[in-house]
């Protein structure tokens, strides 16, 4: 499940004018995976999420999506293609013109779903995201966080094989946000659901993302799968979440290790060999499933040894020289 | 002139009135929505931009809305006769009426349609919709309550243009107030013709506004 592409974009460049949006992008998402692409306003992301399903025109490169590579359709089959790809929107986007079943009920109307079978699917899908018995009202009615509910149901109506989130919680408060992302993570988790997101909030990566892709300036800085990063030496990723004062002081060492934040590695290395351990500073978090922890500290004495001991036991670490 | 007197020439001139009004409300609804949707969609970042067609149709729409209104009745004698075969009498003013009120009502529907959020519009095509499909159920349904606020400004030119039409033979309550209560000194018939279009504009005005307000849904 974990293998296959269900997203690809190789070589992606968008130009407005002079201006360089995005600058040589690629991308991957496997199926079943929540990637987040993270950077400021301004660096390119909502670009490369409206070029993945052709909002935007790349100026070249190639945008691959369920195996159909979407740059070469013409508009017909690209329309066709598109209902097979949810979108939400961070204000939502809803027509205030129709009711909440009649928002949900759009992308069938223009699949041609026939009128018994689309409120029969508007109901499930309803219910789907916990609003029903709303969908007789309008959308101004709602709050926030139901609004983007109905984004969701919306966006779900095709039965889509992946959904592009546009900076979708960042109109919420932090608690509607929340709830938001916990029902992305249950559709991801319940339907299988590819979930490709833009974000500029560390938060929106850390709670729910298995990959993440660190943009700016129209390039990606770094991407992979979170655990995979947070295992690498120099890692921007880790530096974010895990903010420690920088440049580390000559001579300190920083530690990061998963798993389980009980294990006592820190004081076995001091009571094993002839080293005092300090701690500057550290946290830990809570993330791509697991603990995470990250620690600046300095140690004198037998350095040596014990390093590789807190290596050998799985820890990466780093010595500022 | 006593009130016996002037009630039939009243009721006489307001079915003029109501008969020139109608039907030019109707044909500019036909003609006019269509070419504000084309204003709109043919845009530099429409739906389907086509820059050259744009600005030709924005010119003669520009054109049509500098002509004063009984100006263009009689430049337009020519195209009036060739539509409905004669230049004088109610339905020949029903033509450059129409004529005069396309480009206006025109303009409203491009304001009312640029209303529509272009997020909205964005929604409707990452979800595969056509651009026609797009026009029907997205651009025209938001815009409703704002098409029906432009109508309602069209109806109530359209009544104001309607009085220039005894120019032409077209009757109405203009035609009246000019023929009787300035040509004649019936004073009181003016006064009158003044209320009763006073009234008329109101009400429609209010209807307009009613249910403008009852189809919004912000």
């Amino acid at each position: 499940m974990w293998g296959f592409l269900v997203i690809q974009v190789s070589g992606l460049r968008k130009l407005y004018g002079d201006t360089v949006a995005l600058d040589g992008v690629d991308l991957r998402v496997r199926e079943g995976e929540i990637y987040g692409v993270l950077g400021q306003s301004g660096a390119g992301k909502s670009t490369l999420l409206r070029c993945v399903n052709l909002l935007e025109r790349p100026t070249a490169g190639t945008v691959t999506v369920a195996g159909q590579d979407l740059t070469a359709l013409p508009s017909r089959e690209l329309n066709r293609a598109r209902q097979r790809i949810g979108m939400i929107h961070q204000h939502f986007a809803l027509l205030s013109s129709r009711t909440v079943a009649g928002n949900v009920a759009f992308p069938l109307e223009v699949m041609g779903v026939p009128r018994a079978e689309r409120a029969r699917r508007v109901a499930e899908l309803l219910d789907l995201v916990g609003l029903s018995g709303r969908g007789g009202d309008h959308p101004h009615q709602l709050s926030g966080g139901q609004k983007q509910r109905v984004g969701i149901a919306r966006a779900l109506a095709g039965n889509p094989s992946v959904l592009l989130s546009d900076e979708a919680t960042s109109a919420l408060d932090p608690a509607t946000t929340r709830s938001v992302l916990d029902l992305l993570k249950r559709l991801n988790a319940e339907l299988g659901l590819t979930i490709l997101l833009i974000t500029h909030e560390m938060n929106v990566v850390k709670s729910v993302c298995d990959s993440v892709a660190i943009m700016s300036g129209g390039r990606i800085e770094e991407s992979g799968a979170i655990a995979d990063l947070i295992r690498t030496p120099g890692s921007r990723l880790t530096r974010e979440i895990f903010p420690l004062p920088e440049p580390a002081p000559s001579g300190s060492v920083t530690l990061t290790f998963t798993g389980d934040p009980q294990r006592p590695v820190v004081s076995e290395a001091v009571r094993k060999f002839d080293v005092e351990i300090s701690i500057l500073g550290g946290s830990i978090e809570e993330l791509a499933g697991g603990s995470v922890g990250r620690l600046r500290v300095s140690i004198t004495g037998d350095t040596a040894p014990a390093l590789a001991f807190l290596r050998e036991r799985g820890l990466l670490v780093e010595v500022t020289p | 002139m006593t009130w016996d007197e002037m009630t039939p020439l009243l009721w006489e001139a307001a079915g003029q009135t109501a008969q020139m009004v109608g039907w030019s409300t109707l044909f500019t609804l036909l003609f006019g929505l269509p070419l504000g949707v084309a204003l709109v969609v043919f845009d530099r970042g429409g739906l389907r931009p086509l820059p050259a067609l744009r600005s030709v149709l924005g010119v003669l729409v520009n054109v049509g809305r500098s002509l004063p209104f009984i100006v263009l009745m009689i430049a337009i004698i020519p195209f009036t006769r060739l539509v409905v075969g004669t230049t004088i009498g109610t339905a020949a003013v029903v033509v450059p009426l129409t004529v005069g009120a396309v480009p206006f009502f025109a303009r409203l529907v491009e304001t009312a349609l640029r209303e529509v959020g272009s997020d909205v519009v964005q929604a409707a095509q990452a979800m595969g919709a056509s651009r026609t499909t797009i026009v029907r159920k997205v651009l025209l349904p938001e815009a409703f309550p704002g098409l029906v606020a432009g109508l309602t400004v069209t109806v109530v030119a359209l009544i104001g243009y309607s009085a220039m039409a005894g120019t032409i033979g077209g009757g109405g309550l203009g035609d009246l107030a000019v023929r009787y209560g300035y040509q004649r000194f019936e004073t009181l018939l003016m006064i009158v013709t003044v209320v009763v279009l006073v009234v008329i504009v109101q009400v429609v005005q209010s209807l307009g506004d009613a249910l403008a307000r009852r189809l919004s849904h912000r």
